[in-house]
C-alpha cells in the first residue's frame, strides 16, 4: 500500500479551482517531485496534504490513516513533516535549538517532567541535544550551532530548515521549493543533502522550480498546470511529454527546463 | 500591540556568572534587613512584582503573546487570600495555594476561547478581562467591600508560625521569587519550553513540527495566571490591605515596563526589571518635583542603550568571550 495517497483532491477558493481532482500515490522510499508553472497549485496541494486547510472534496490517506481535514499539528505528529517556500526559522533562537525543537514529535514530556526531570527526561534531553548536533553535521552546519538562526546566510538557513525537519524523523518529508533563492553552488549542496536524506530511507515529495535539480534527483514527477495533473512519470517521460512541453512553452518559465 | 519577543538563551551549564542574579537578590534582601521598614516595603513590592512578571514572561516572553489582563488573576489571588484568611481564618499558605488553583481554573476557562485570537485582538480581549475583574472588585461590595478595600489580612505564616515583622516577610518573598525563577528556568530549558519558544518564533513552523499551538498557549497563559495569583496573595499578606486600585491598569503598565526594561523572554529579566522599576522612583525621591522626569528619562535611556532589556546586556559579555576564544 502506498505511504501517501491523494484521491480526487479538489481545493476551491471561491470561483477559482486551485487544485482540481488531483490523484497520485507516493510509495515508501520514493523521491517524487511536483512541478508546474507558477500558480499551478503546487503549494496549495502541499497545504492541503499537510493539513493547513481541508480540501473542498477528495481524500488524503497517509500510512493507511485518513488525514483529510485533520489539523496541521496532528498531521505533523503522524510523521508527515513539511518545510516552507519562505524559510520559517525560529529566528531568535540558536541554530542548535532550532533543530532541537524539531524533535518535538518524537519526544514526550510536558510541564511536570520539565520541572522534576526524572531519569528518562534527562536521558531524552541528552539524546535530543546529541541528535541535533549530528543533524547539523549532516547538513554541514556544525560550526554554527551556537549562532542565532537569523545570522546565517540564506542558503544555510535553508539547510537549517531541512535539518530541523529531519529532527522530527519524518516518514514523509515535504520540501516546498527548497532551492528558491539559492545560487548554483548552494543548490548543488542542497541537492546533495536531499539525495543523502533519500538514501537514508526517508520518503520525499519535492516541489521545485529548478528543473536541473528535479531532473537530477527525482525518481518520478507529477506535473500540475492550472490546478490539474497533466502528467506523471519518470524524468525521461516527463521531458518528452507533449502536454508538459506545451504547458511550459505556453507559460512563462520554460527557460531552464 | 504585537509582542516581538527577543529571547536570548541562557547558557545551560551552571557557570559562576549564572549565580550572580540569585546572589544579588539575596544581597538585596540582606540589605533590606539592615535598612528601615520603608526600604523593606519597597523591596518587598519589587519581589512580589518579580513573581508576577516571571509568570507573565511565560506568556509574553517565551511564547510571544500579549496579555493585558494578568492583573485579573492577581486580584483573584489577593481577594481570595484576604477573604479566606481574614474572615475564615485559613492558613495563609493554604489560601495561597487554593486561590492559585482557582486562578488556574479561571485561566483555562477564559483562555480557551480567547487564545484563538492573535496580536491586537488578543491584547484587547485580555485587557477586557482585567477591566471586568476590576469592575467586579468595585461593584461586588458584599464580597470585596468595594472602594473601601479589604483590611485586616494577617501576615504570611507557615503552620501557625507567623512572620510578624516585615523583614521576616521580605526574606520569605525573596525566597519565593527565587523559587519562581528557578521553576521558570527549568521549564524553559525543556521540551515544553522549546515548544513555547517555537510559537514565539513562527507559528506555521511550530505547527509543521507537530506542536499543538492552542494547547501550549493555554498552558503558558495558565502558568502566568498561577504566578499572578501567588503574587496577588503575597501582596495581600505583605501589606495587610487590598483595594481595587492595587490590581488596576497601573499594575499592567508597571509589569510591562518591568518586562521590557529587564529583558522580555530572558530568565532574569523580569526580576531585574521589577527591582529597577520599583526601586528607581524611590531612589530619586530626593529630586522632589524633578523625580518623575528623572525617572522616565532613565527608563528611556535604558531602553535606547539596551533595547533588549538589561538582561540582554549579558549577551555582550558572552560575545566578548566568544571572540577571545576565536582569537586564541
Amino acid at each position: 500500500m502506498a505511504l501517501l495517497s491523494v484521491r480526487e483532491e479538489t481545493m476551491r477558493f471561491g470561483g477559482l479551482f486551485a487544485n482540481q481532482s488531483i490523484s497520485f500515490d507516493v510509495e515508501e522510499g520514493e523521491l517524487l517531485a511536483v512541478i508546474g508553472p507558477n500558480g499551478a497549485g503546487k503549494t496549495t496541494l502541499f497545504n492541503v496534504i499537510s493539513g493547513f486547510f481541508p480540501p473542498t472534496s477528495g481524500s488524503i490517506h497517509f500510512d493507511g490513516e485518513d488525514i483529510t481535514g485533520a489539523s496541521a499539528h496532528h498531521v505533523a505528529s503522524s510523521g508527515l513533516v513539511r518545510t516552507y517556500q519562505l524559510v520559517q526559522l525560529f529566528k531568535h533562537l540558536t541554530v542548535a535549538e532550532n533543530v532541537e525543537i524539531g524533535s518535538h514529535r518524537v519526544t514526550r514530556g510536558s510541564v511536570f517532567s520539565a520541572l522534576f526531570r526524572p531519569e528518562w527526561m534527562r536521558r531524552q534531553e541528552k539524546a535530543v541535544c546529541e541528535g541535533a548536533r549530528e543533524l547539523l553535521r549532516f547538513v554541514g552546519l556544525e560550526d554554527q550551532a551556537d549562532v542565532q538562526a537569523d545570522k546565517l546566510p540564506y542558503g544555510r538557513q535553508r539547510l537549517l530548515e531541512v535539518a530541523r525537519a529531519l529532527a522530527a524523523k519524518p516518514r514523509l518529508l515535504l520540501l516546498d521549493e527548497p532551492a528558491a533563492g539559492l545560487n548554483t553552488q548552494e543548490t548543488e549542496a542542497l541537492a546533495e543533502v536531499i539525495t543523502r536524506i533519500h538514501r537514508a530511507g526517508t520518503t520525499i515529495i519535492l516541489i521545485e522550480h529548478d528543473m536541473s535539480l528535479v531532473m537530477k534527483i527525482a525518481q518520478r514527477i507529477v506535473v500540475l498546470d492550472f490546478g490539474k495533473k497533466i502528467a506523471e512519470g519518470t524524468p525521461e517521460e516527463i521531458k518528452a511529454h507533449p502536454d508538459v512541453i506545451a504547458a511550459y512553452l505556453g507559460g512563462t518559465e520554460m527557460t531552464d527546463a | 500591540m504585537t509582542s516581538h519577543a527577543t529571547i536570548s538563551i541562557e547558557p545551560v551549564g551552571v557557570r559562576w556568572q549564572s549565580m550572580l542574579p540569585p546572589l544579588a537578590v539575596l544581597a538585596l534582601a540582606g540589605l533590606g534587613l539592615l535598612s528601615s521598614d520603608y526600604v523593606v516595603t519597597v523591596l518587598g513590592f519589587a519581589f512580589i512584582y518579580a513573581i508576577f512578571c516571571t509568570g507573565l514572561n511565560f506568556f509574553m516572553g517565551y511564547t510571544g503573546q500579549a496579555s493585558f489582563g494578568q492583573s485579573a488573576f492577581a486580584a483573584i489571588g489577593g481577594y481570595g487570600s484576604a477573604i479566606l484568611c481574614a474572615d475564615y481564618g485559613w492558613e495563609p499558605l493554604l489560601a495561597l495555594l487554593f486561590t492559585m488553583a482557582i486562578s488556574g481554573v479561571a485561566a483555562v476557562f477564559v483562555g480557551y476561547p480567547t487564545l484563538r485570537l492573535r496580536g491586537h485582538y488578543l491584547a484587547m480581549a485580555t485587557f477586557a478581562l482585567g477591566l471586568i475583574v476590576y469592575e467586579i472588585s468595585i461593584e461586588w461590595t458584599s464580597l470585596t467591600q468595594g472602594y473601601m478595600g479589604y483590611s485586616g489580612v494577617p501576615p504570611l505564616g507557615i503552620a501557625g508560625f507567623d512572620l510578624v515583622t516585615v523583614k521576616q516577610q521580605l526574606v520569605a518573598l525573596a525566597v519565593v521569587a527565587l523559587f519562581g525563577v528557578f521553576v521558570a528556568a527549568r521549564l524553559r530549558q525543556s521540551r515544553f519550553g522549546r515548544a513555547l519558544a517555537s510559537i514565539a518564533g513562527s507559528e506555521p513552523a511550530a505547527r509543521a513540527l507537530g506542536v499543538d499551538i492552542a494547547r501550549y498557549k493555554l498552558i503558558a497563559f495558565v502558568i502566568g495566571a498561577l504566578y499572578a495569583s501567588a503574587a496577588g496573595s503575597l501582596f495581600a499578606h505583605f501589606v495587610g490591605f487590598i483595594s481595587p486600585e492595587v490590581f488596576g491598569v497601573t499594575m499592567v503598565v508597571q509589569s510591562f515596563a518591568m518586562l521590557y526594561l529587564g529583558g522580555i523572554g530572558t530568565m532574569w529579566g523580569p526580576t531585574i526589571g521589577a527591582v529597577i522599576v520599583s526601586v528607581l522612583p524611590e531612589a530619586l525621591r530626593g529630586l522632589k518635583e524633578m523625580q518623575d522626569i528623572a525617572y522616565t528619562a532613565i527608563l528611556i535611556f535604558i531602553l535606547i542603550f539596551a533595547p533588549r532589556g538589561l538582561a540582554g546586556l549579558s549577551a555582550l559579555f558572552k560575545r566578548d568571550r566568544a571572540q577571545t576564544r576565536e582569537g586564541a
